[in-house]
């Protein structure tokens, strides 16, 4: 069965973890074969948030700001841009009820 | 290439300081796109304008400055990063097989042509991207496309400059993270995407406009760089609503000296002195307006890229900007304020009401049709809108009852009106004309 596990971090302790550290945790991991996906993401003030109300789509910098909303499902695309990736996020049907937030994956830097 | 290779150094920075105003921009246009990056780009354009000051009085002034110095910028930035690359390996920090991967390749054509000349356009689209914030928008436009400095926009906007740096970096951050593309937007998002290019410059112009009293020169320069940004866009993109948005401008600049009293008070359309109306202005508005209303658009000039759309394209008849033109335009053709055709007016506004069906919007027609057909008919129109409840915090809604029951007689409920709009009103200028007319009225 798979289970979603979503890391949450306060703004000044994005980085209380070195990527290093995160990134052999994840090797660790993946080497036991139970990884399907994981990323590290940038942080919240490249996130981009898409609704479509009335068959209009507007998009609006930042996260999703309901507090009412509460995280139904995700998506990782492989999208060229993030022309691309709002393109293929319009696509999921609650982005007519909801709100989906694209938020762009960040690399991990084995240096840091 | 090479002209007079004998000119003086003080001649050749005076020959780079005009190109550096004219030319700046369009030289970072093009290096962002090869470059990949915003700070990158303006580094190298910067360093591409410094070669110029130091080669040119030895080499001369090429006869083609625009592609000298996007070679120059690019070489010194690439140059750059492959010796930040050498620095890293030795740290035994760094990729440098990834730094030199990411070297713009050197068979891109960025020659004049086609490419280069789409790069102002990318520019503006990539400012004015729907996923920055609209201050962000406008902050990153007037940096990068006109060229003002943080401090110089904190200004404008009256607010501290350290936000403004803040706001900048973060939108070009945003803009490298989730990879927002350096592009014209295609055909089909074409419309969209110009309305937000053609938002932001009119929040330019509107920032520049509502100048309150003893206004500083700033402001004006605001309104006059967003007629500048309005005629760039025109030019690269000739669509209807650019044309419009173009009139539009104009046609309220054209009012500027006249709508300030000599006591630094507010003047009212209908009593502004219209021999102080700037008629070079108004005649420029007044071709736009006919030109964005023309029944066919003139093929675009010359450029024929993929992405210009076609004159008949479904966005391409009458939008909003291009109808509030037309209504300044009526304003503008009259004489005198007597003389004004408010039935073309109201008429103008019942179409502008279907493609904009705001509170706003229909309030201002019901000011019309009040001075059509008389206060009395104008009345149940905007109390009817003040009852449904949008436009109670609107302080020109207010201000509309107030003057109208004025005209009417009906001193009480104008007095009521006048002091509701003066809780509501935030610039000074209006406060005190509100505040003068509540005065003068009978007890």
């Amino acid at each position: 069965m798979k289970y979603l596990c979503l890391v949450y971090l306060k703004d000044a302790k994005l980085h209380a973890v070195p990527d290093r550290e995160c990134l052999a945790a994840s090797e660790r991991l993946r080497a036991e074969g139970r990884v399907v996906a994981a990323e590290a993401l940038h942080p919240v003030h490249t996130a981009t948030t898409l609704r479509v109300r009335d068959g209009t789509l507007t998009m609006t910098d930042g996260p999703f700001a309901e507090t009412k909303e509460q995280l139904a499902g995700f998506y990782l695309f492989d999208a060229a841009d993030l022309d691309e990736a709002v393109s293929l996020a319009s696509r999921i049907p609650p982005v007519r009820s909801g709100s989906i937030e694209i938020r762009p994956v960040r690399d991990l830097d084995p240096t840091a | 290439m090479s002209v007079d290779a004998d000119t003086a150094p003080g001649d050749i920075a005076a020959t780079v300081a005009t190109l550096f105003r004219r030319d700046s921009r369009k030289v970072l246009a093009t290096l962002i796109r090869l470059l990949g990056d915003f700070d990158v780009a303006e580094e190298a354009m910067q360093d591409a304008f410094k070669a110029a000051v130091e080669q040119w009085p030895r080499d001369g002034v090429p006869a083609n400055p625009v592609p000298w110095l996007v070679s120059a910028g690019r070489f010194k930035a690439i140059d750059g990063i492959r010796r930040r690359a050498r620095f890293d390996a030795i740290d035994g920090a760094g990729d440098v097989a990834t730094a030199v991967e990411a070297i713009p390749d050197g068979a891109a054509r960025w020659d004049e042509g086609e490419e280069i000349a789409d790069d102002p356009l990318r520019l503006i689209f990539t400012c004015c991207h729907p996923s920055l914030s609209g201050d962000a928008q406008v902050a990153l436009t007037l940096r990068e496309i006109s060229g003002l400095t943080t401090e110089e926009i904190a200004r404008a906007f009256l607010a501290p400059p350290a936000t403004l740096a803040q706001r900048i970096v973060r939108a070009k951050a945003k803009i490298r993270a989730a990879r927002i593309p350096y592009k014209v937007p295609d055909a089909g998002e074409l419309g969209e995407r110009l309305a937000s290019v053609l938002r932001v410059i009119y929040l330019v112009f509107n920032e520049g406009y509502s100048a309150s009293a003893g206004s500083s020169l700033t402001r004006a320069d605001l309104s006059a760089e967003a007629i500048r940004l309005g005629r760039l866009v025109v030019e690269l993109l000739p669509e209807r609503e650019a044309m419009g948005l173009l009139a539009l401008m104009l046609l309220q600049e054209s009012r500027r000296a006249a709508r300030t009293g000599p006591d630094g008070g507010l003047v009212t359309l209908e009593a502004q002195d219209r021999a102080r109306w700037n008629r070079a202005q108004i005649e420029e508005g007044l071709a736009w307006v006919e030109r964005a209303l023309a029944p066919d658009l003139p093929a675009s000039r010359g450029r024929a890229t993929a992405t210009t759309p076609r004159a008949g394209s479904p966005a391409a008849r009458f939008g909003p900007y291009a109808l509030q033109a037309a209504i300044a335009a009526v304003h503008a053709s009259a004489e005198s304020a007597g003389e004004t055709d408010w039935t073309e007016i109201v008429g103008l506004y019942d179409v502008l009401v279907r493609l904009q069906p705001t509170p706003v919007v229909a309030l201002n027609r019901a000011v019309a049709v009040a001075m059509r057909d008389g206060p009395a008919a104008g009345l149940p129109l905007i109390e009817t809108l003040l009852a449904d409840g949008q436009l109670q915090d609107y302080h020109l809604a207010h201000a509309a009852r107030a003057d109208i029951c004025r005209r009417l007689g009906r001193h009480a409920d104008a007095r009521a009106s006048y002091e509701r709009a003066l809780v509501l009103v935030r610039q000074e200028p209006e406060r005190a004309f509100l505040a003068a007319r509540l005065r003068d009225l009978p007890c």
